[in-house]
């Protein structure tokens, strides 16, 4: 849910957050491409786009639009969007969110180990080996905490955020529901 | 209470005012309701502001003898002139005919079809109560002077005065720079001929400084106005030059022998030096140098003195101080031109942190041959040559986070700039824009010569300037800057490398523009430029009678503009010089001496300083040339001692009664019933 | 009298960030502050749950908000050393402050256990702010007893403190001078460097190598270029990123990079006379004692480097027939730190 209107209707497609984002080569289309295929209807290109999950929120297109548009606000919602109509790309990056997510949901805290253990198992495996050294690095200078902490306050977030979803779902707010039109899928 | 012979004009303005009030009712009520106020005959019309519109009130007048006209129309800014003319015409004084508003005020803003016939009705109520306690005014006539104060002394501010001049009238012009010539004079080349600016600006100079009717008051500044129309009174600070202008050659010794050398942020943008005691540039005009105290050794020290000492004909004076000059003129033009976009401000192009990020109007000083590197295209060192220039455009304009506005020339100027660099040197040029504006005379072709010419455009807002390498490819760019950017039309990011980026500015106001404008008594808008009468209609005038302007202290805009800004200023006071009086209107207060008890309130309150107090005579007095009827003195007096013509308490009182009177009565139809009935 | 604040760590500090975590632990005190740790805070959620489902991320850190007001005890301020977790906590405080409709739906959630968070009642903070803002650079360098002159540092900002700046604190969003003055004055030699907030990529090691190692390796070259020693950060995040994929990078690369990366409280701790082992040096991966061997002896100066900084303190005269064109000063504005 994003509080302000994103204003998207007012890119003028300078191509500024296109521009500046980092992590632009890993992206299927640029942030500015993806506004102007939201424009042109283009559901299913925006939502299949793994654009949004490449985005590392360093809000540089947000500090720089000539519009001040909230492009990382509408990234985040892409990717929920994307979430939910569960239309994630064949790409990491959703699956490591959820992992993520599933141990704040466990635990209330975030487990690294797990995570990345996880992760790496399941989508790096050929980066293991070269990361071995480092890897024991991190368990003998004690930065690797191998139990997870568990919150006290586990059944009141759990219960916080079952009422979120349930808020949630009963006022599905799309950020760009366009009317269907033009047919540029 | 009279009841003068009154015609009531409802108008429809087409289907503004028709579709919300029902114009037949509304006649019809008044003719029968207001009867005893004294309407003897009330009339609807499509475009009362039309020549039959107005035809119908003038053989009102003359068939019915109308001793009174209200039209209930549009607002009394559009054609409360029209109305009164029309009446003149027919020979009924025009301060006996009210223009009331039942479309701004009713049809514009309301939904509800019949209520907003009832308001109509009431508002047409409150004008004819009003009017039949109107009296007939004659116009206050006042002399205008046949003198004008210019200030600024650019392009705009030069034409202007030139017209004025030619056509006999003495001219003041006040510049703040040591030299008239502005911002034009900075330039180069100017789009899209070409032409080199200093050539086609200093005949013009030159011309205005020989006028027999034109005095410049150079390295000057106007500190204070009063006044009105027809007649203000200036006073002009002149500041100290230091040098006797009377003796003064213009040899140029003195500064040839000043050892005190300072950047020059003044006319070469920074990017060159001049000394302590300097003229801006060889052409300038007047010739004399200004020597500036916070940069001289004696100022500072006591000593040196060298320009003193060399001078030929021993006119460096160190005692001047600041002189002052009062002018009497009739108009006043603000021709202060504008200031570029300080670009450090936006941190990502790093101008002020990478060393080879130049302005626009740093590369204007570079690229001109009388400029600091004699016209070479070099790098901040002062000697390498660019083999890569990237030029950007829109900095510090389109832009929210800065200014929203479009400055208008920049487009021009990149295209300008891209031709000068590939002229000097061998670089490639690259522009990076959002969108091309060309509109202007020549403006397209000449974008189309600079493709020609083999620059290459690429379309993208810059995103970064960095001297930061990242791709391992990028190893051979050591020492140079790239230029981040997403090429839309391609759907690329690109890292263009470059030795040299000139960032095109934008336009803003002069850092003072508002406090200039409160001086002025003028408008400025949020973001500091003038607010002219009317955007499309009265471009140069502004609300101030008898104070307009001209040039980019309006808004961005091109060379071209800003001549035919100052050349239309210029027509307009010429015909208030040639008429050689003005009509007031005269709507002034008037202070009633048996009724004033001395008690001073309204003393301090005038915005115009028109109020004085007679200490013999212990009463407040009016001057009617200053007064411009606002009415606070007339709220204010607690013996009800002021009264405005025009605005008297029994007029104000009449139309509120009218306003708020019972409009159920008489043939009234409901808008519906109405609509029924012709269905 | 100490000065108080609630603290949020954040899930690295006891793991990854866990440097940060021993230096803050010895130099806060010596700076009469005390940091009250929230009781039973629950993760932010990172990047990651904004992706999921941007009310229940609001509801996720609004739980954390709705206790920093429960346990203000003479403070409303809620530190967090993490530049993510601050963006988090400040943008759902600022969201809810925005608008009444999230501000609901954020307490509407926030009841179904027990609690909720008046909008505004609790001040985000970063770390660094507390120093600059409210220790103040005198202060700092009033508690240095062994300056770090000779240590060449390049101040790493990271991009989540200046910016999205929800509270306007920043004049500079892409290239303040704080941390470079904090880091002068403990005594050090601050390098111009020009990637002062560029991303270190966030998760990106984690989720697309072929960006994430990239983006670090732009930081490290630019680190060297500018002559740095080591780089300084704010966040365990481009701490770790910078640290544990360096050696992945350089393979990636072909190439040897060596850039050590610190937290600015280790290099506050040193400058403050604190023995190394207490400030969590030692659990880096890439070695910072290379660096640390520049100070390690207090090293004079060489001749030329004595003459070299002599000449760069005096005002400079311009020598005649010296073609270098000037360059624009810095804004008045831009001598600020922020």
């Amino acid at each position: 849910m994003i509080p302000a209107d994103s204003r998207l209707e007012t890119c003028i497609q300078c191509g500024t957050c296109g521009g500046s984002c980092p992590s632009y080569a890993d992206m299927d289309h640029t942030p500015r491409q993806i506004f102007a295929l939201i424009r042109a209807g283009a559901r299913d290109k925006v939502l299949d786009s793994n654009t949004p999950w490449m985005c590392v929120s360093c809000y540089l297109c947000a500090v720089r639009c000539p519009q001040q548009i909230h492009i990382p606000d509408v990234m985040y919602a892409l990717k929920a969007k994307a979430t939910q109509e569960d239309r994630v790309p064949s790409h990491v990056a959703p699956d490591f969110s959820k992992t993520f997510v599933d141990y704040i949901h466990k635990y209330g805290r975030s487990f690294e180990v797990g995570l990345v253990a996880k992760h790496y198992l399941r989508h790096h495996m050929s980066r293991l080996p070269g990361m071995t050294t480092s890897g024991i690095g991190m368990v003998t200078k004690g930065r690797m905490g191998f139990r997870p902490h568990h919150i006290e306050g586990m059944d009141g977030l759990t219960a916080i955020l079952d009422r979120a979803t349930e808020i949630e779902q009963a006022k599905q707010r799309a950020v760009f529901e366009q009317p269907a039109n033009e047919g540029a899928h | 209470m009279t009841t003068p012979k009154t015609g009531v004009y409802v108008c429809h303005c087409g289907t503004n005012i028709a579709a919300v009030v029902d114009v037949e009712e509304v006649r019809d009520w008044a003719a029968s309701e207001l009867a005893d106020k004294g309407v003897v005959v009330a009339r609807d019309y499509p475009f009362m502001c039309s020549s039959l519109g107005q035809e119908l009130i003038e053989n009102d007048i003359k068939e019915y003898g109308l001793e009174r006209v209200v039209v209930a129309a549009c607002s009394p800014h559009m054609h409360e002139k029209t109305f009164r003319e029309a009446s003149s015409n027919a020979g009924l004084n025009p301060y006996l005919t009210e223009l009331v508003s039942i479309r701004e005020q009713v049809s514009w803003v309301h939904t509800d079809k019949a209520k907003a016939t009832d308001k109509a009705k009431a508002v047409i109520a409150g004008g004819v109560y009003r009017v039949s306690e109107q009296e007939p005014l004659e116009p206050l006539i006042a002399p205008v002077n046949s003198a004008t104060l210019i200030v600024g002394g650019g392009i705009a501010g030069i034409t202007a005065a030139l017209e004025i001049a030619s056509a006999g009238y003495p001219v003041h012009i006040v510049e703040r720079e040591p030299s008239i010539g502005g911002h034009m004079a900075q330039y180069d080349k100017t789009f899209p001929t070409l032409d080199c600016a200093a050539c086609i600006l200093t005949p013009k100079m030159v011309d205005a400084g020989a006028h027999p009717n034109i005095t410049l008051h150079t390295w000057s500044e106007v500190v204070d106005v009063s006044g009105s129309v027809g007649d203000f009174k200036i006073k002009v600070k002149h500041k100290p030059r230091y040098v006797v202008e009377e003796d003064c050659t213009g040899c140029g010794i003195c500064v040839d022998k000043c050892p005190v050398q300072v950047i020059d942020t003044g006319f070469e943008s920074g990017i060159g030096y001049r000394k302590a005691i300097y003229t801006p540039f060889p052409q300038a005009v007047p010739k004399y140098p200004v020597l500036t105290p916070e940069n001289c050794t004696y100022f500072a020290k006591g000593t040196c003195k060298a320009c003193e000492k060399f001078c030929p004909v021993d006119c460096i004076d160190f005692t001047q101080t600041d002189e002052y000059v009062e002018l009497n003129v009739g108009n006043i033009l603000l021709a202060t031109g504008f200031q570029p976009f300080d670009a450090r401000r936006i941190e990502a192009y790093g101008y002020g942190r990478l060393p080879n990020v130049f302005t626009s109007m740093e590369f204007e000083r570079m690229s001109n041959a009388a400029g600091p590197t004699g016209g070479k295209i070099v790098l901040r060192d002062g000697v390498t040559e660019p083999k890569s220039v990237v030029i950007v455009h829109c900095v510090g304009s389109r832009d929210k986070n800065t200014n929203e506005y479009c400055s208008a020339i920049c487009c021009m100027q990149s295209l300008k700039f891209a031709h000068l660099v590939k002229e000097h040197t061998d670089a490639d040029v690259y522009e990076c824009y959002i969108d091309m504006r060309t509109p202007g005379k020549g403006y397209d072709e000449f974008y189309n010569r600079i493709l020609d010419e083999g620059t290459q455009f690429i379309r993208g807002r810059v995103a970064e300037v960095t001297d930061s390498l990242r791709y391992p490819e990028e190893a051979g760019c050591e020492g140079r800057l790239m230029v981040q950017v997403e090429d839309t039309l391609a759907g690329v990011k690109r890292r263009v490398p470059a030795d040299m980026v000139i960032l095109s500015t934008g336009l803003e106001p002069q850092p003072d523009a508002t406090e200039v404008a409160r001086m002025f008594g003028v408008g400025c808008s949020s973001n500091g430029f003038i607010i002219e009468r009317h955007a499309k209609l009265a471009p140069v005038a502004t609300m101030t009678d008898g104070v307009f302007a001209a040039g980019a202290t309006l808004g961005p805009r091109d060379i071209p503009t800003s001549v035919s800004n100052g050349a239309a200023a210029a027509a307009t006071i010429l015909s208030r010089i040639a008429q050689g009086e003005i009509a007031m209107e005269p709507y002034r207060a008037t202070v009633d001496a048996e009724r004033c008890s001395g008690c001073r309130i309204c003393n301090d309150l005038c915005p115009f300083s028109a109020i004085t107090f007679d200490e013999d005579a212990m009463v407040t007095e009016i001057n009617p040339k200053l007064c411009q009827g606002c009415g606070v003195c007339v709220a204010a007096c607690p013996a009800n001692a002021i009264s405005g013509s025009g605005f008297s308490h029994l007029q104000i009182m009449a139309q509120i009664d009218g306003l708020l009177s019972d409009t159920s009565g008489g043939a009234g139809r409901h808008a519906e019933e109405a609509v029924g009935a012709t269905a | 009298m100490a000065t108080q604040y609630m603290y949020y760590p954040g899930c690295s500090m006891d793991g990854t960030g866990k440097a940060y975590h021993d230096s803050i632990e010895a130099v806060l005190p010596a700076l009469d502050i005390r940091l009250a740790e929230l009781d039973d805070w629950n993760c932010c959620g990172a990047t990651e749950y904004m992706g999921i489902s941007p009310l229940r991320s609001q509801a996720l850190v609004g739980r954390n908000l709705a206790l920093a007001e429960q346990q203000k005890n003479g403070t409303d301020t809620l530190v967090a050393p993490c530049s993510a977790c601050y963006v988090n906590l400040a943008r759902t405080d600022a969201y809810v402050r925005e608008s009444e409709e999230l501000a609901a739906n954020v307490n509407d959630a926030l009841s179904a256990g027990g609690m909720s968070y008046t909008p505004g009642s609790v001040k985000v903070r970063h770390l660094l702010e507390i120093m600059i803002d409210d220790v103040g650079l005198n202060e700092i360098h009033q508690h240095v007893t062994r300056p770090l002159a000779g240590l060449k540092l390049a101040p790493y900002m990271g991009c989540l403190v200046s910016r999205p700046d929800y509270d306007d604190r920043w004049q500079h969003r892409e290239h303040p001078h704080a941390l470079d003055q904090l880091l002068l004055h403990l005594g050090a030699d601050v390098v111009e460097y020009s990637r002062r907030t560029d991303c270190c990529g966030g998760h990106m090691t984690q989720i697309s190598p072929d960006t994430g190692l990239e983006l670090i390796r732009r930081l490290i070259v630019e680190a060297e270029r500018s002559g740095a020693h080591a780089l300084v950060t704010v966040c365990p995040m481009c701490q770790m990123n910078v640290d544990f994929y360096q050696r992945e990078m350089n393979h990636r690369f072909h190439e040897d990079h060596h850039m050590p990366i610190l937290f600015f409280t280790q290099l506050m701790g040193l400058a403050f006379g604190m023995p190394a082992k207490d400030l969590g040096f030692g659990r880096e991966i890439i070695s910072a004692r290379p660096a640390l061997a520049n100070i390690g002896i207090e090293a004079p100066l060489t001749e030329e480097e004595e003459a070299e900084r002599a000449a760069a303190a005096r005002p400079k005269r311009r020598r005649r027939g010296d073609p270098t064109l000037p360059a624009p000063e810095p804004r008045a504005d831009q001598e600020a730190l922020r």
